[in-house]
């Protein structure tokens, strides 16, 4: 039952994994709640959807055109929503990045409509048994692909050059600068990334939960926000951490405390994390400069 | 006199009114970012419409146990929150703003995701008026006193402001007991308005709409605050003939206002320094 738990743990943790990637990628180097994240989580599900029920594609090429139309969007929404604000404050930042959270919401609403909409299973039912636990294949896949791009990701922040000029950009952005790095290029490569792990984490999602509703971004989204600030903001490895941390977090708390305040255990780890740990479990704390 | 519509409308922009300036304390003068302030004002509907429900108390001293709700638990909340700074506070305000809703989605004694009926319609026009005007003057004589100064300082610089002397944490729970006070006046007016409460109309895009106010009024401004609860309440109203569309124009005026007026309509313009205010994108824009 326990190790039951904690499966299902970890496979609703890798999906908020991804999307907290999305937060603390754009974080780091903007230092900005990418409010529209959640958005882009629900556009991804629904490009994978569209594409395996209407246009009969196969589901990996559907996977990965909903991914590259993610990062499409998110190199969009950043261009203009975010960047004509580089000059005002982060207040008007934060407000944009809501407004254009609720502008793609509802466009979706008025597109699809507000029915939940059935994603088809592209794998068989199969559910393996061993004696401790129950796991089917898409549960087997959506932690396998969840887990391997997590590992891609990491490799390219660490191993490429892009990705050492990211790093450098999210340490001090004039400096960066001043070494030749186009910061309005990494700004546009770190958005496209984010936005393709979250536009992936909605495809996954879709097909884990066989449902796809515009309004599907918010609580995950918010999610999102929460296990990338657990992790530490701005923090790769802490993302990856904070998701993980609760989405076992939450199975177990719907299973051992109450299932209905299921979403509160969310808000209450996050809240405890940041009264003991203001910089995140990963993070490192800033000292405050007068 | 004026038909049941435009009544309608009136006490909303009223309601609405002290929700923002009640969060312009918080956000405009003294620069704390709250994204739950909805939540306030759900403590002060749901307290006030039970104590008139249980004790069948007057309206006014229902109203006034609502508020005072409210504050008790601005002010729980606001001793351990207050300590994070900016975005922080921001997504600790938001998270208890959502323990707050599912809280009540799940108590018995609030009727759960049906949510509360059969409260008294109690609220009119006359009560909401005498409301706003009570905020307004008590909220305006706090600005200009020692404490509002405060308030004022903390915003500008919280650092130099304990320094000369000012306990920040005292004045930043207070401004939270005193902001959340009039959200739950304000939400014991919705209650008794409404006479239907549920959990899910005080979710975080409630509290979102009220931020909005506050930011598109202008922060620090009194008059700001009036005015962007006014708008906000109407232009939804207007655009009730392209009803599929409204939040779609909602979202993209908020982003088009950004781009041309950041401080709001009646606001000044933003000054560096402040962590929240301060510039988003820290460096001297290079050529590129």
């Amino acid at each position: 039952m326990f190790i039951q738990q904690l499966i299902n743990g970890l496979i609703l943790g890798s999906t908020y994994a991804l999307i907290a990637l999305g937060y603390t990628m754009v974080y780091g180097i903007i230092e900005l709640i990418n409010f529209a994240h959640g958005e882009i989580y629900m556009f991804g599900a629904f490009v994978g959807l569209i594409l395996v029920t209407v246009f009969k594609v196969p589901f990996i090429l559907a996977f990965l055109l909903a991914m590259a139309a993610g990062a499409l969007l998110g190199i969009t929404v950043e261009y203009l929503a975010y960047r004509p604000l580089r000059q005002s404050s982060r207040l008007a930042a934060l407000i944009s990045a809501i407004g254009a959270s609720i502008f793609l919401s509802n466009l979706a609403l008025l597109i699809m409509g507000a029915q939940p909409y059935t994603f088809p299973s592209p794998f068989d039912a199969t559910v393996y048994r061993t004696s401790l636990f129950v796991i089917s294949k898409v549960e087997i896949i959506v932690l396998a692909s969840s887990i391997l791009l997590m590992i891609a990701l990491t490799l390219f922040v660490q191993r490429t050059k892009v990705g050492k000029a990211m790093r450098a950009t999210a340490q001090d952005k004039d400096t960066a600068s001043l070494m030749g790095i186009n910061i309005n290029r990494i700004i546009t490569i770190t958005f496209a990334i984010g936005s393709a792990l979250g536009a992936a984490a909605g495809v996954m999602v879709g097909v884990y939960f066989r449902t796809v509703t515009p309004t599907m971004g918010l609580m995950p989204g918010l999610k999102g926000f929460v296990a990338a600030v657990i992790g530490g903001i701005g923090n790769i490895p802490g993302a990856m951490f904070g998701g993980i941390a609760l989405g076992i977090a939450e199975v177990m708390g719907a299973a051992y405390i109450s299932s209905q305040y299921r979403d509160a255990v969310a808000f209450a780890l996050l809240i405890i994390v940041l009264l003991l740990k203001p910089s995140g479990l990963l993070g490192r704390t800033a000292q405050e400069k007068v | 006199m004026i038909g049941p519509y435009y009544l309608q409308l009136l006490i909303l922009i009223g309601i609405n009114t002290i929700m923002a300036t009640s969060l312009n304390l918080i956000l405009g003068y003294t620069g704390q970012l709250s994204i739950g302030h909805a939540a306030f004002m759900s403590l002060g509907a749901y307290g006030s419409a039970l104590v008139t429900l249980h004790f069948g108390f007057p309206f006014l001293v229902s109203l006034l146990c609502g508020a005072l709700f409210a504050a008790f638990f601005g002010i729980i909340i606001g001793l351990p929150t207050l300590r994070l700074k900016g975005d922080y506070l921001a997504i600790a305000t938001l998270g208890l703003g959502e323990i707050v809703r599912i809280v009540f989605l799940n108590l018995e004694l609030t009727g759960g995701a049906v949510g509360l009926r059969g409260i008294p319609k109690k609220t009119t026009l006359l009560w909401v008026v005498l409301a706003v005007l009570f905020t307004v003057f008590i909220l305006s004589r706090i600005i200009r006193s020692r404490i509002g100064r405060a308030f004022i300082a903390i915003r500008e610089d919280e650092t130099a402001a304990d320094s000369m002397g000012i306990n920040s944490t005292y004045y930043k729970t207070l401004c939270f007991g005193v902001g959340a006070f009039f959200a739950g006046l304000g939400g014991g007016l919705f209650a008794h308005y409404m006479r239907y409460l549920n959990p899910n109309s005080f979710g975080f895009m409630r509290s979102i709409e009220h931020l909005c106010m506050v930011v598109l009024g202008g922060l620090g401004n009194m008059w700001g605050a009036f005015i962007g609860a006014t708008i906000l309440t109407v232009t939804p109203e207007l655009l009730r003939t392209v009803a599929d569309l409204r939040l779609l124009i909602y979202g993209a005026v908020l982003v088009l206002m950004m781009r041309v007026r950041p401080q709001g309509l009646l606001g000044q313009p933003l000054r560096n320094g402040i962590p929240l205010l301060g510039r988003f994108f820290q460096q001297a824009r290079p050529k590129l």
